[in-house]
């Protein structure tokens, strides 16, 4: 695969490490008073589509950012790469 | 016009017989010159067999290549390019190709038919793997592979190209003339060593010149083009996402040549334009699978391209309007006559037609209809089309892959004219504009489908796997009817050509059975790759020693003069232990280094561990965040040892931290988690907390450090730092860091750390001071008889410590359980926390980390051995934990050990048994502290 | 019909026209006691089980394609009982022996083959966790041998001992470890099955639940409504697609695992071989081709294709340790969509639906679980309460932190 990577163009996929899905990143009130049960669902349900699906890609081989992939995990064609940092 | 040389004799062997064949030849052209029709055994029945096809579809003609003991097996006869000296044995034939033992089972043939493995061999239950298994394994397979190390090498290549052309036959050839006229470009590939295709082999006039000399003339040009690169002797083997191909270059065929044998590309391609051409297919009449019998355009290739001579009396069959054969007879099935019979144990002698009619013959060849070569289509999962007209599946138009266009044969256009057309438009899609197509046959192929001739004996239709019309009827009537079913109950299809010549003659037997059409009975899929690519090709130079990278530490060389035996530690070689004259073993050697570092002074290259810079003004509220402890009141000067855990609640890594000033601190890890904490601290910092100001950097790579532990470390290090630094314990006490230069002014990094129990120091210099400073190190330790210690020696210090290491960290322990509870902050949130405090990872009798010491002080405690009370059954449901780490302690004399126990931190004196079966090593051990040697830390302090 | 000596020397001389289909093409009906979703292995074993152990009627499969189309159709044949955890190793011990009778069982000869499982170890760290894996698997009632190089040596003198770059330093092996034919499996239940009485209903795919005041009452689906009394969802690396359909989030991503055979060859290697220092496992089939795979993609899939990343490591990995397959042609690759589960093991449970129950999360090791995953699921849809060595297969082990990850690799599917 291909990602191409909002600053340096395309790169192949083999230059990242995988994460999983982007809502990774909406980590919950730790203060919350059912926090577990939120931290719980956070980490461990997961929608895991059949088509498009945001995910979160390390450039690890590269400049370490960590990117958020619209890929449809049907076909694999990727439609969109943004910086984590700035989404 | 033949296309071998004459002038350039060759000489090979087979089965031992040495033959002569031409430069251009084939194996399979040469043996057919050299008028040997027998070439190998089928699968199942070990029938005869001879060769069918031209390309790398042949089923039949399987030979292993030999050289100095080194055998490369199933290689197709068709895809060898002769060289001087090959030699080649024939496969699967027991004792011999001429006389095979198994060729019994085509006399039991009506016992042995699809599916019978399933419905017998059950019988006593223990004589399938004693009996028949054995028995079924010796007589399948096809060649042997040698158990000698493959001696050749392979090499990897990337290509980026705006077009790859797949196949130089006329479609792709014109293709990649236009698009290379434009400018593009262009890879072209093809899989024979001689580009050209068809035009090779079917005469015709282009242009008014013949197809030999228009493939040629164009090839030449192709030449002059600097924007075209040329890959013959090249198979596309796959199509994977995002328009990347690849492709496999064979450079030679001879085992052992210098160089590499074989390239594996890797193509980036903008577009793709699939030019693959056909395959002709066979018709499944009865006993259709005689050596002599072949493929009407195979046995054109060999008679135009190599000028081998079928006599005066081949036969042909056909079903459509294939014309250029030379033949005696022709049995066209449109006029409702066919070939039902031939004759010929090891070499075809006769037809009978239909009609009752006999026909003596040495040769037959036939056409059954062409199925175009759309596999690369499939790998994305398309499926191609059925066309009625032409008989044959053509690629999906709707369904292609992105940024692919199929041309030609592959697209079910099989004139030459055609073919030329549909290259014209498909640059046109591309913006390549160009003038009119060569002048070039133009009559369409005219087919009336004509499959199998129904009847009694048997007639193959995967002749490779031995799977006859009948096996399919045969599964269809016990139910197995869906493709799917037929091809996994039969085996149709499954065999090294990959159904090339069998898939769709065997879906039409079906669709017949079942009473429907074809494209109601299904379609066939094609996976990866189009033909067999070697695994040595796939690996490439990454094999042996060079499997995967090697890293150093920067006092390698200097520990390899001392004597070092290196582990593997992920891809760091470290120093396990430094043997000595007069020891006897590594025990030996740990020992002493132990002692030498408890009672004097040790020294271990800990460059390996993992270095971050945090910089930042949120430094510290970041490391508090990501530690379980707090690190943001850390006063600079100062390190501290902190835990780190994953957001699941399992401790991940440990290490300390240095704060040299408000905004930079200076984060080690383990050496195993250097590329998994740094990861981990980039997503917190970029995903999580994208508002802090912190800025990471490894710099693993940058500082080479060393352990300094003893009681007179810090003797032996004033000597190093330079002397307006005071390392003194009252200026730099335990846990104190500081910047200091060594040696004169060279810069350093010194932190008070321990991991050995010891007064001990870790100090860092940047890299390429590393070899001089170990060296400047031991050279100053003389006088306190210091040594170097290794990896072992640095495990058994940190077992009698009672530290928790990779061992106790091993992802599925949390702080509690780690005993370690009280180091997590009430008063901050980080990472971990909320999850840790799940209910299966708080209960009281949870696994908790203790020592254990054998109760008799004789008995040897050994790693991995489980925990049972006394007096209870040895079972899983008894288990109590298991020990994780062992050491023997020179400095107790008897070994200690670390494991998790339920309940364990209230179980201190308790004793239990440790089982250890596969050891044979059960023994009772006392629970304990973990803390073997001083327990309160007095001698860091001092 | 049963199969036997005579029946084959009767069909044999009389042309094979008596066979008759190994299960029925049944009709649904409109109503069942118990539907099982999915045809595969684990799905068709839970319908034999409940008809022949659980003594449960009026039960049905359904299957979208064609039966055994998944996992059980696409996999690398392995069976074996070596887990560290006893959560799992019980289960699996017990899965090992339904393998072990299994062909008496069915009256089909799924070709079971114990020609041993050997698992190698590169490091003294990987050496002493296979000693506390092999410790665990005996008290489970399994069989463990933890191997030096030369016992290494002694099985398999091929492979690399003297060039690599993570020597040999030991292994554990199992010997009662093996191969089964995959698609064999499918077919011996679903023919086993069928004798039973147990519809078997290709070509029908479930497009919804009926769901009324937190109980499931049956199914819609592309052949109509049918309505059941309990309902087994078993559909691997669709799970997560069809729950959605209860409206329920898994704790699971699917992921591609690509699998890998060569041409056919003369008989070389005996067993399973496991390389410790990268990802490639290999065995040799009946037929001759060498069966072998390595690590998942490690992106979330539902393609059913992989990769060339994958395919280059895997390869380099075989190469390393056995330098001599590097003549042998790697003949076809393809991808199956796996379940990969947060901890890396699997779900036996009821849903928090009334009458629908879940079996899933196999992640890349479901068919060496066939018989067992099919008995205990079979056992909690009959009866209600888990066979005793799936009891710790909750689908709540995660928000009660009682996670059972062999590898350690916390709640990243992909790291399993």
């Amino acid at each position: 695969m291909i990602i191409n990577h909002p600053l340096f163009g395309p790169r192949d996929a083999a230059e990242f490490v995988y994460l999983g899905d982007a809502s990774l990143m909406n980590r919950p009130d730790p203060k919350a008073e059912d926090a577990i049960q939120q931290f719980y669902e956070y980490m461990y349900l997961r929608d895991n589509p059949a088509g498009e699906h945001r995910e979160l890609w390390f450039h690890e081989q590269g400049d370490r950012s960590w990117l958020i992939v619209t890929r449809n995990t049907f076909t694999h064609e990727i439609t969109k790469v943004e910086l984590a940092r700035q989404s | 016009m033949s296309l071998v040389d004459n002038s350039k004799p060759l000489n090979f062997s087979f089965d031992g017989k040495s033959f002569k064949g031409f430069e251009g030849d084939t194996l399979a052209s040469a043996l057919l010159r050299n008028n040997v029709r027998l070439v190998g055994r089928s699968f199942k029945y070990h029938r005869p067999r001879g060769i069918i096809g031209a390309g790398s579809e042949e089923p039949n003609a399987l030979a292993e290549i030999h050289q100095d003991g080194v055998i490369e097996p199933n290689r197709r006869a068709t895809m060898i390019k002769l060289f001087d000296g090959l030699a080649v044995k024939s496969q699967n034939g027991s004792p011999s190709l001429n006389f095979d033992i198994l060729a019994i089972n085509d006399l039991v043939s009506p016992f042995l038919s699809a599916g019978f493995y399933y419905k017998t061999f059950m019988w006593p239950r223990v004589f399938w793997e004693k009996v028949y298994e054995p028995a079924i394994r010796r007589a399948a397979g096809l060649g042997r592979l040698s158990t000698n190390p493959d001696p050749d090498s392979y090499d990897k290549g990337f290509l980026h190209c705006d077009t790859l052309i797949i196949g130089a036959g006329a479609a792709g050839l014109q293709a990649a003339l236009i698009a290379g006229r434009a400018g593009a470009r262009v890879i072209l590939a093809d899989e024979d060593f001689q580009m050209g295709g068809r035009l090779l082999s079917d005469p015709q006039l282009i242009d008014g010149i013949c197809g030999q000399g228009w493939a040629e003339q164009t090839i030449a040009e192709l030449h002059t083009l600097p924007n075209v690169r040329l890959l013959p002797r090249t198979t596309v083997y796959g199509q994977y996402d995002h328009g990347i191909y690849g492709a496999l270059e064979t450079r030679t065929d001879k085992i052992g040549a210098p160089g590499a044998r074989q390239v594996l590309w890797r193509i980036y391609s903008q577009n793709a334009i699939l030019a693959a051409g056909a395959i002709e297919r066979p018709i499944a009449f009865a006993n259709n699978d005689r050596p002599g019998i072949m493929l009407a355009s195979a046995m054109r290739t060999y008679e135009n391209r190599f000028g081998i001579d079928f006599g005066d009396y081949p036969v042909l069959t056909n079903n459509n309007s294939t014309k250029r054969n030379h033949a005696a007879s022709r049995i066209d099935t449109r006029d409702a006559q066919w070939v039902s019979d031939t004759r010929g144990r090891k070499g075809l002698n006769s037809v009978s037609l239909n009609s009752g009619q006999n026909i003596e013959t040495d040769w037959l060849g036939v056409s059954g209809g062409w199925n175009p070569n759309l596999h690369l289509t499939c790998h994305k999962r398309s499926r191609p089309k059925w066309d009625e007209t032409k008989a044959c599946f053509v690629p999906d138009i709707n369904t292609l892959p992105e940024n692919m266009q199929v041309i030609g044969a592959a697209n079910g256009e099989f004139s030459t004219y055609e073919a030329f057309a549909s290259a014209k438009s498909a640059c046109a899609s591309l913006g390549h504009k160009s003038g009119k197509p060569p002048k070039a046959e133009d009559t369409p192929l005219s087919i009336n489908a004509f499959w199998h001739v129904k009847g009694k004996k048997r007639a193959w239709v995967d002749f490779q796997n031995d799977v006859t019309s009948k096996d399919i009827t045969l599964a269809h009537q016990e139910g197995f009817s869906s493709v799917e079913h037929v091809k996994r109950y039969t085996t149709l299809g499954m065999a090294t050509d990959q159904g090339r010549t069998s898939n769709v003659v065997g879906l039409a037997i079906l669709a017949d059975a079942r009473g429907q059409s074809i494209p109601e009975t299904g379609t066939t899929i094609f996976r990866p790759p189009y033909a067999p690519v070697p695994i040595g090709a796939f690996a490439g130079p990454h094999k042996g020693q060079h499997f995967k990278q090697t890293r150093l530490t920067p006092s390698h060389k200097y520990a390899a003069e001392q004597g070092a035996a290196f582990v593997e530690t992920g891809y760091w070689k470290r120093a396990q232990w430094f043997a000595r004259n007069g020891e006897q073993g590594w025990r030996d050697s740990v020992d002493r280094e132990v002692i030498t570092t408890r009672s004097s002074v040790g020294i271990c290259d800990v460059s390996t561990l993992g270095k971050i810079d945090v910089q930042g003004r949120d430094a510290g509220a970041f490391l508090n965040k990501v530690y379980v402890n707090s690190f943001k009141l850390l006063k600079p000067g100062k390190c501290r040892y902190g835990l780190m855990l994953r957001e699941d609640g399992i401790a991940m890594d440990d290490g300390t931290s240095a704060r040299f000033s408000d905004t930079h601190y200076v984060m080690t890890t383990t050496t195993a988690n250097a590329g998994l904490v740094y990861r981990h601290l980039e997503f917190a910092r970029q995903c999580l907390f994208p508002d802090m100001d912190v800025h990471l950097i490894s710099t693993t790579e940058q500082w080479a450090q060393y352990s300094v532990a003893g009681p007179n470390a810090r003797k032996l290090l004033q000597k190093i730092v330079d002397q307006e630094y005071d390392i003194s314990n009252e200026a730099f006490p335990y846990m104190a860091c500081g910047k200091v230069t060594v040696c004169g002014g060279t810069r350093a990094r010194l932190f008070r750390l321990s991991f050995s129990g010891e007064l001990a120091y870790e100090i860092a210099v940047p890299t390429r001071y590393g070899d001089a400073l170990i060296r400047a190190i031991l050279e100053a330790g003389e006088e306190f008889g210091a040594c170097m210690y290794g990896t072992e020696a640095l495990g058994v210090m940190r077992i009698e410590k009672g530290h928790a290491a990779g061992n106790e960290l091993n992802g599925t322990t949390t702080a509690l359980h780690l005993g370690l509870g009280g180091f997590v902050s009430k008063k901050k949130d980080c990472i971990g926390k909320v999850l840790s405090q799940r209910e299966g990872l708080v209960a009281e009798d949870g696994l908790r980390l203790v020592g254990f010491i054998a109760v008799d002080s004789k008995d040897q405690i050994t790693n991995g051995a489980h925990f049972i009370n006394i007096g209870d059954p040895k079972d899983a449901a008894h288990d109590q934990g298991y020990m994780s780490s062992v050491a023997y302690s020179p400095e107790l004399g008897h070994y200690v050990g670390l494991g998790f126990i339920k309940g364990g931190d209230k179980r201190k004196g308790e004793e239990v048994m440790a089982v250890d079966f596969v050891r044979d090593n059960h023994i009772n051990v006392r629970i304990v502290s973990p803390h073997f040697v001083d327990p309160d830390g007095d001698r860091l302090r001092v | 019909m049963r199969y036997n000596a005579l029946q084959i020397l009767k069909q044999g001389l009389t042309g094979h026209k008596g066979w008759k289909p190994a299960w029925r093409k049944a009709e649904p009906k409109f109503d069942y006691d118990i539907i099982i979703v999915g045809g595969g292995g684990h799905g068709l074993a839970t319908a034999y089980y409940l008809a022949e152990k659980f003594e449960q009627k009026r039960i049905a499969v359904l299957e979208k394609g064609w039966i055994g189309g998944g996992n059980v159709g696409r996999n690398t044949t392995i069976i074996r009982s070596n887990y560290m955890l006893h959560e799992n190793e019980g289960f699996y011990e017990f899965s090992l022996r339904l393998w072990e009778k299994q062909e008496k069982d069915l009256n089909y000869n799924t070709m079971v083959s114990q020609r041993g499982v050997l698992n190698l170890a590169h490091t003294d760290p990987q050496r002493d966790a296979y000693a506390r894996r092999g410790n665990a698997m005996i008290l489970n009632g399994a069989d463990a041998k933890l191997l030096d190089v030369e016992g290494v040596r002694k099985l398999c003198p091929f492979l690399n001992f003297d060039n690599a770059r993570f020597p040999i330093r030991g292994g554990l092996w199992q010997k009662r470890g093996g191969t089964v034919r995959h698609d064999a499996v499918a077919w011996g239940y679903a023919r086993a099955a069928d004798m039973r009485g147990v519809d078997i209903i290709e070509n029908c795919e479930v497009t919804g639940f009926a769901i009324q005041s937190g109980i499931c009452t049956g199914v819609q689906t592309t052949r109509g409504q049918i309505k059941a009394k309990k309902i087994g969802v078993a559909v691997a690396g669709s799970s997560s697609k069809v729950l959605t359909m209860a409206g329920m989030r898994l704790p699971m991503e699917s992921h591609v695992l690509q699998a890998f055979v060569s041409e056919g060859l003369k008989p070389t290697l005996q067993g399973v071989i496991t390389y410790g220092a990268g990802h490639f496992y290999v065995s040799q089939s009946d037929k001759g081709g060498l069966v072998f795979g390595g690590d998942i993609d490690g992106y979330n899939s539902y393609a059913q294709r992989g990769n060339l990343p994958v395919v280059e490591d895997v390869c380099e990995g075989g190469v390393s340790l056995m330098p001599m397959i590097g003549k042998a042609r790697l003949l076809r690759m393809w991808g199956g969509n796996v379940d990969m589960s947060m901890d890396g093991s699997p779900i036996i449970d009821k849903t928090h639906i009334d009458g629908l129950y879940f079996n899933g999360g196999w992640c890349y090791g479901g068919f060496k679980a066939t018989p067992a995953s099919g008995y205990c699921f079979a056992e909690l849809i009959a009866t209600d309460s888990p066979n005793d060595t799936a009891k710790n297969f909750r689908m709540d082990r995660f928000s009660r932190g009682l996670m059972i990850d062999e590898k350690g690799q916390g709640c990243q599917p992909n790291l399993h």
